[in-house]
Formats: C-alpha cells, structure tokens, sequence
C-alpha cells in the first residue's frame, strides 16, 4: 500500500514538479498530511533527487547543440568502468553518462554553444582522456520525442458532447 | 405531405413506433443547441483517450498485409484464441474458442443477439435501473417483456438480490446484470453475486452478463458470475474493447457462453451483420497480445479523477457514494429543491456544464445526475468549481 502510494505521487511530479500537496491529496483521495510526509520522506532518502522545469532547452544558449557520444573505454583492472566514468561524468558539459551493453561502453549526452564547443569537449577531454580508446559523436539534428512527450501532439478529434 | 407522413407513420411497426426515445437523445439535441466553446461536457460516456498506438498501428498495419475481406461468421479464430484466454485468466471462466465464442460489432450486438436468441414474445427479462439505455428497449424489439428492477443509493446502487426475487415469475426467462454500472458506477460484492446465483439457478434463469466497464473496476476485479458453480451453463458472457482499450469507435464486442446459445445467437449475427469488420478485429486481437500496459495506466488515470470529482461533489453537499467502477459518479441533486432535468439543463445554460439527467437511465434515477469523469483533470476540476456556484445558493435555500 506505502509503496502504491510512493508510487502514485511519484508518477504525478514526474509528469507536474508543480501539482500541489493539496491536489495530488484529492487525486488519491487522501490527506495533505499524508501526502507531505511521503514526498518528505522520499526527498530525505534520496528517491525524490530534485524538482526542475522542462523546457526548450535551445532557447539557453549554453545549450544550443546537442549531441550524443559513444565511447569504448579500457576497463581497470580495479574498479571496472566505473572511475572514468566518475571522471566523464564530472564534466558540467556531461548532462547525462550511462554504462551501456552492446558495441560501445559508455553513452554521453553532451551541451554545448555551438558545434565547435561540442568538437572542442571531444578533442581536447573525451579522446585524449587515459583509458579512452575510441569515440563516436552524433549531432541531435532534429526532436520528434523527448522525456515521454511529442514533440507535435496529435490534433484533437471532437467527440459527440453526449453519449449513453 | 403531411398525410404521407401519417401514412407512413402508420406503417412502422407498433413495437417500435411505441418505443420511447432515448432521454439521452434529448438531452444530447439541447446540449448541440449550445455552440458556446466554453461548454464542458460530462456527459460523454466514452473514453477521452485515444486508443494506444500499438493497437492502432496494429490495424494499419492489417491494412498494409491487404486483409480486408469477410472473416468466419464467428470473428477470426485467431481473435477468439486471445479472447477466450483473456476471459479464462481474468474472469474464471474457461470457453472453447470453436464454438463458445463469437465476436461482435460492439457489446451492443452482442446483447441484442443474446436477448433475440433467447426471447420468445412475452417472455420477461428482469434488469436493474438505473442502467444503460438499451436494455429496456432491445428486449421490447425481441417481443420480450422488460421488468426492471430498482437499485438504491442506501446499497450503493447494487442490486439486492431479495428485491431481484421478488420480480421472478413463471414467466421470468433472464436476467441482465451490468456490473460495474453505467450510469451509477456500482459493483457486487461476491455475497451479493452469490446470492444472484443461487437466485438464477432455483428459477432456472439465463443470466446475461454485461462486463463492459469490467477492467475499469478501482479494488480488485472479481471474477465472472459464470465461474460460480452450475452458472456456465446459463450464462451468456457479454463484453467488449470499447472502455478497457478506448477502442470505441473500432466498435468490436464479444459474448462467450455455452455452445447451443452461442450458435444461436451466431445465426442471427450472420444473416443480420455477417461479420464484424476484419481490420477491427485484428486491432482488437493487438490489444489483448500488447494493450495491458497502457489500459493500466489509463485505470490508474480514471481513479485519480474519481477521487478528485467525488471529493468535489461532497464537498459542495451533493451526496455521492464513491463508485469502485466504470467513470461515472452518480450524485444526489435532490436536496437543490430540482428535478434531475431542471437541474441538468439549468447547470447546462447558466453554468456550461453538461451532465446526463438521472432519468435517463430510468425513472429511479429522479433526483440524480450522471457525471462521467471521462474527461480531462482540467476539465473536471473547472466543472466541479462552476457546479459548485450553481449549487451552494440552492442548498443554502431548501
């Protein structure tokens, strides 16, 4: 029951970081006391990371160009993958980094200003960095989905105002 | 021209020139009267999502392969595979796809076969009111006779299984059961399933069960009547994608039940409608193989908005039992000093608000409205803050 109610709330800041106590409250019928001690305690133990705006990331322009990276690495002896993903990862240029399965090791989600800032991160960090054997860089040119929404919704198709 | 018209009126047959119309209807032409944007329907009995892309991608892609011919009278054998596994796994039930299962167009012909193939004239069909509008008229166009039987706030709208007996008489052929209830959002509890058995079984009733809203049922959904013991037999299994799958428009329909009715029911769907269309049919088959996901989401969806319009509608002092099914709430208006229709047409033009008159769905239904919570959260919570102005001056007068 705890974890169907976590789960709830959870779901409706994913969709609204901005829904109320009092609404997500009436939604599953229950008390804003309840509500805020869930959030609370999910916020303390980590599950809750943070509450930010999705927005048109393009507009900013430190973030004008997008593009996704695949990286090999050479795996340490001690620590695996792990310390030079630690390292990758510290980049602020980083936005998102992910050990992944298949013909590469590490996935990059890489911001910057312009393509040159973009190439400038991979020439002179990324390749260069110990244990990096090889890259792959691809410019995001166009968004048709992102964080579950489309980018053109579906026109709206108007239905009978009464039916049985 | 007006003698023709007479004339012509005189020849419909007077079954059906003395059927009422639907109270739907005329709600539905008054509320078309209002081309006011701003008017924000609660009356759609219909899912406000769109069907999921794999089930539609589904269809097209049947389109694609060129299926587009006639399928067995029966539905495609593949279809009736997942139907009937379906039911065996939710419902409790097992059925032979070969030939205890025939597929529909929507579950509304698949009550309209049952009742024509069970019907002889004057033969009574008890059902509980309020309900779905069809059923009192469909048994009047088999020649049967209707008997409904009233449901009350006090049980929640269930029906009490001692005032279902009281109807039963020697000419007592069936019953309808519609659980969860279009328009009151009612469930049975099993006791009270139970009891309806054993009711059927000592009169030796056909029961049809109506599982539309089945899937949309907010505790756990309980199996069907027919896996109770000795009820298979006498049970036509009536259900359909339209509310799970927001598939209405797709409009397939199933029943499942034991052969000799089956086939009977087959015979009229194949001189009536042949079959129900293939490429709906094969949407329908892609929902049951892939749609399970996302009809959980969309149920998750409908209770958040059943906890958020029942809240609001007690909160303004309309009584409202919470439902455990289907997305209607079903209040009490009676304490306005209104009429189900006053009240209905008055929030309607004052307040651009459409909700469906009690009466509609019978004539117990005096004193309540429908509020179908198929409708957008921001749709709903700007409803329920205009029904609120419309109401508090009348409850603080009566």
């Amino acid at each position: 029951m705890q974890a169907e109610i976590r789960n709830s709330i959870l779901r409706m800041l994913g969709e609204n970081g901005r829904i109320s106590v009092k609404e997500i409250a009436a939604r599953l019928a229950s008390s804003e006391n309840e509500v805020a001690a869930v959030i609370a305690a999910m916020e303390a133990e980590g599950i809750i990371i943070g509450y930010k705006a999705v927005y048109d990331e393009s507009m900013l322009p430190e973030n004008a160009v997008k593009a996704i990276i695949e990286v090999k690495i050479r795996p340490e002896r001690q620590g695996g993958f792990d310390r030079i993903a630690r390292r990758l990862s510290k980049f602020q240029e980083v936005s998102s980094l992910y050990l992944v399965s298949g013909g590469f090791d590490l996935l990059l989600e890489i911001k910057g200003e312009n393509l040159n800032a973009v190439a400038q991160f991979v020439a002179s960090k990324l390749s260069t960095m110990d244990g990096v054997i090889s890259t792959s860089t691809h410019f995001l040119l166009k968004k048709y989905k992102e964080s579950g929404k489309l980018m053109q919704d579906e026109e709206d198709h108007e239905r009978l105002k009464v039916t049985p | 021209m007006k003698d023709l018209k007479s004339h012509l009126s005189s020849r419909v047959a007077t079954h059906i020139s003395s059927l009422p119309k639907s109270g739907i209807r005329d709600f539905f032409e008054l509320v078309n009267t209002m081309t006011d944007k701003d008017v924000i329907s609660l009356g759609i009995g219909e899912p406000d999502f769109v069907t999921p892309w794999s089930i539609r991608e589904g269809s097209i892609y049947s389109l694609e392969r060129g299926r587009t011919s006639y399928t067995s009278n029966l539905g495609l054998l593949s279809l009736r595979k997942e139907i009937c596994k379906y039911v065996g796994e939710n419902f409790g039930v097992g059925y032979q796809p070969a030939d205890q299962c025939i597929v529909t167009v929507g579950v509304s012909e698949a009550l309209d076969l049952a009742i024509r193939a069970i019907s002889n004239p004057g033969d009574e069909i008890i059902y509980h009111e309020p309900c779905y509008v069809s059923y009192g008229p469909e048994i009047r166009m088999a020649h049967g006779v209707p008997v409904p039987v009233e449901t009350h706030e006090r049980n929640n709208f269930a029906l009490d299984p001692a005032d279902l007996e009281r109807k039963v008489t020697s000419k007592t052929k069936a019953m309808i059961l519609n659980f969860p209830c279009n328009p009151t959002g009612s469930t049975l509890s099993m006791e009270q399933m139970e009891q309806i058995a054993e009711i059927a079984i000592k009169h030796d009733l056909i029961v049809l069960s109506d599982h539309i809203y089945s899937e949309l049922t907010y505790t756990k959904m309980l199996p069907s009547i027919a896996s109770l013991p000795g009820m298979a037999e006498r049970t036509i299994f009536l259900h359909g994608f339209s509310k799970a799958f927001a598939m209405t428009g797709f409009r397939i329909g199933y029943a499942c039940g034991p052969a000799v009715l089956i086939d009977a029911m087959m015979k009229i769907h194949q001189y009536a409608m042949l079959c129900a269309s293939i490429t709906a049919q094969e949407a329908a088959e892609e929902a049951l193989r892939s749609g399970m996901a996302e009809m959980a989401r969309m149920r998750r969806e409908y209770m958040e908005r059943r906890n958020v319009i029942v809240g609001c509608l007690n909160k303004m002092g309309l009584s409202c039992f919470m439902p455990e099914g289907a997305f209607y709430a079903f209040p009490r208006i009676s304490d306005t000093g209104l009429s189900s229709k006053e009240f209905a047409s008055r929030l309607l033009f004052e307040h651009k608000v459409a909700v469906v008159p009690g009466t509609a769905f019978g004539a117990c239904g005096e004193g309540y409205v429908r509020c179908a919570y198929a409708a957008s959260m921001e749709h709903i919570e700007e409803a329920m803050t205009r029904m609120e102005t419309f109401v508090k001056p009348l409850l603080k007068k009566s």
